[in-house]
């Protein structure tokens, strides 16, 4: 299936130091934002998700239903996947 | 031990064979992924009738949902579906006869909460008298940054029995000559990020991989053959390849408008190692009417417009020149170049039981849409023959059809 | 493969959440109008343990807890405990037409710009703060889940006494 990749075999061992410490460098800003922390603070505080809690905003509103449409269209349609959603609501606890 | 057999199929199936490993992929959106990964999903049962009619079929059923928390960390799920299929599809009429069948599906999963993580197990199982399918499934989702962001992450393994119904001496049976698998891996991953006070954006990939026998044993290529008085065409068994291999990315957009309503918008691109590349697009709109925001008692509506295209796989072909043309032959017109088009309304009644007080909201929903499937390389095959149209030369077919959901939810 | 480990832990640790308000400094000032007509002053109520709970009507854990804030305002309310509804909304409307089928006797103040929530930090939702007699912050909880309340009512037994 996958073609597997080699590591340049003639790379030097400078070269991949530099190379893991600007990975950890991004690393640690992108797990220091998601914890928000640092840089960036979350924008939409817990008091201002009214309109998520209210359930027309909810991705998945009616599963029972919404998975039947999608199986209606997976079998008659050649793709498949990726259908779902996840994530708002009101935040609560 | 020689069996008398009817040479003819008893039946040609439709999409439902192909689109077994999608239907497991479809219940898992019925599981649920929570809706935030803070809150296990709400208690709530939901009873469902549906009801698919065009092109020759109509499939009915039931479908039953039952949520419950158990202490604050853990919530089950059980769910039933059934699909009573009347068949006498193009498919089913030029290469077999008329059927009726059953096909059962339960499906059980555990949502277990531990701080910001919720981790989902779950299992199903689907069966029809020539197929049976497993699915098992597990999900992590975790909410980060503020409860801003969600990650979701999920597995799912498949194994499917693949069987072919004959019939011997007037009996439908299995063929005891034909017993084959189907395996199949799907990876999801989700990242759902509020934006604004109104806005949120939700991101899907999903990758899956089928190993084993993947097409219908009922369907049928055909190959033009001049020896054929009038239809001049000869039907031939499909040969499909052993491995299949897809992805595709969606995008959804939903935006609260002051006056309350909610738009959503959708955009999927997918692409597989068959040659088929399709472009979903969707819009929906709710709009609730005479509603109390919180604690029910109104109307809500909503309607939805998708269009749908895609162009056919690389061994498919409506007509092939001649027998044993290439490899890899198929006919199933889910493979074939075409549009789909299909708008959507439902409303929903919401309303308080009086006599219960242990249930917090009740509704009943009723939902249509209608389909249409503009075929742009799959002809009506049936329309062959003496004084009408020849092989490959017969109007491109055309698919009209009807949902219709109703559906009782209780939340408690 | 190191560095990546190092740098992961690392990451971890400058993530562990930072408490929102520092716990044991003076509770910051405020005024909000309040439900019924008048002013919530948080000033005019030292030399008494004071319970800050911010809530929304459309929060579900929110209106769960109301009745137990009610029961433990009746309990302790004459033992020197006050406590104080800040309802974080920007309008009103839902919120009183929940307190009508749901009234409560506590004082429950409309914060409806959210300066009393982003003086406070608010970090979820509901968030419960309690202040002692001296006007120094002492106990901060966010989220309710049932028995949650037993908790309120020890530290509020506790800064009774003193």
């Amino acid at each position: 299936m996958g073609v597997s990749s080699k590591l340049n075999p003639g790379a030097s061992r400078f070269g991949d130091a530099r190379k893991s410490c600007t990975k950890c460098m991004v690393m640690l800003v992108v797990l220091g934002a998601l914890a928000g922390c640092a840089p960036i603070q979350p924008w939409v505080k817990p008091y201002e998700r009214e309109h998520f809690a209210d359930p027309i905003m909810a991705f998945g509103r009616d599963p029972i239903s919404a998975s039947y449409i999608d199986h209606v269209y997976e079998a008659r349609e050649g793709s498949r996947g990726a259908t779902g959603g996840v994530g708002g609501g009101c935040g609560c606890n | 031990m020689q069996l008398t057999m009817s040479v003819t199929r008893t039946r040609a199936k439709l999409a439902l064979r192909l689109g077994q490993c999608a239907k497991a992929l479809a219940v898992l959106g019925l599981m649920g992924a929570p809706a935030v990964a803070d809150v296990l999903p709400d208690d709530r049962a939901d009873v469902l009738y549906h009801n698919y009619d065009g092109g020759g079929i109509t499939i009915q059923g039931p479908s039953v949902l039952v949520r419950k928390k158990v202490g604050d960390n853990i919530s089950f799920t059980g769910s039933y579906y059934e699909d009573l299929i009347s068949s006498a599809s193009i498919d089913v009429k030029l290469s077999a006869s008329p059927y009726h069948e059953t096909r059962k599906q339960e499906g059980g999963s555990v949502d277990f909460l531990h701080g910001k993580t919720i981790y989902t197990v779950g299992y199903i199982h689907s069966r029809e008298p020539d197929y049976t399918a497993n699915t098992s499934y597990f999900a992590i989702s975790q909410n980060m940054f503020g409860d801003l962001t969600t990650v979701s992450f999920g597995y799912r393994r498949g194994w499917d029995n693949v069987f072919r119904d004959i019939k011997v001496n007037g009996v439908i049976q299995n063929d005891p000559a034909f017993h084959d698998r189907a395996d199949h891996r799907a990876y999801t991953l989700s990242v759902s990020q509020i934006l604004t006070r109104n806005a949120i954006l939700d991101l899907n990939f999903g990758a899956i991989t089928d190993q084993g026998y993947l097409a219908n044993p009922y369907r049928k290529v055909r190959y033009f053959d001049p020896t054929i008085p009038g239809k001049q065409f000869t039907l031939a068994d499909q040969i499909y390849p052993r491995t299949h291999t897809s992805s595709a990315a969606s995008v959804q957009y939903k935006y609260y408008l002051p006056y309350r309503a909610a738009v959503t918008g959708q955009y999927r691109f997918y692409n597989d190692t068959w040659g088929i590349t399709g472009n979903t697009f969707e819009v929906d709109y709710i709009q609730p009417a005479f509603d109390h925001r919180i604690w029910g008692g109104g109307l809500v509506f909503d309607g939805s417009l998708r269009f749908y295209t895609q162009n056919h796989a690389n061994f498919y072909s409506d007509l092939f020149p001649r027998a044993l043309y290439q490899n890899f032959e198929g006919r199933d017109r889910e493979l074939a170049a075409f549009n789909s088009y299909s708008i959507g309304f439902g409303t929903a009644y919401e309303f308080h039981i009086p006599g219960a007080p242990w249930i917090n909201k009740s509704s009943i929903t009723f939902h249509i849409n209608h389909l249409l499937i503009d075929y742009k390389d799959f002809r009506n095959a049936l329309l062959a023959g003496n004084g009408t149209f020849t092989a490959g030369t017969e109007p491109l077919y055309k698919l009209n059809a009807n949902i219709f959901q109703l559906f009782v939810s209780v939340w408690y | 493969m190191k560095n990546l480990i190092a740098g992961f832990v690392a990451a971890v640790v400058v993530a562990l959440p930072a408490v929102a308000a520092d716990q044991n400094g003076p509770a910051p000032e405020f005024t909000l109008p309040q439900k019924g007509g008048g002013t919530i002053d948080l000033a005019k109520y030292k030399g008494q343990v004071v319970m800050l709970n911010f809530w929304a009507s459309w929060c579900g854990p929110c209106r769960t807890e109301m009745p137990f804030l009610q029961n433990i305002y009746t309990k302790y309310n004459k033992l020197g405990f006050t406590l104080v509804g800040v309802n974080v909304e920007p309008d009103s409307k839902a919120a009183d037409d929940w307190l009508k089928a749901t009234p409560v006797t506590f004082p429950v103040g409309y914060d409806t710009q959210s300066k009393v929530s982003r003086l406070y930090d608010v970090s979820g939702m509901p968030s419960t703060v309690i202040v002692d007699r001296k006007g120094n912050l002492r106990y901060i909880h966010h989220g309710y889940k049932p028995g949650d309340e037993n908790e309120y009512m020890n530290t509020i037994r506790q800064l009774v006494r003193e």
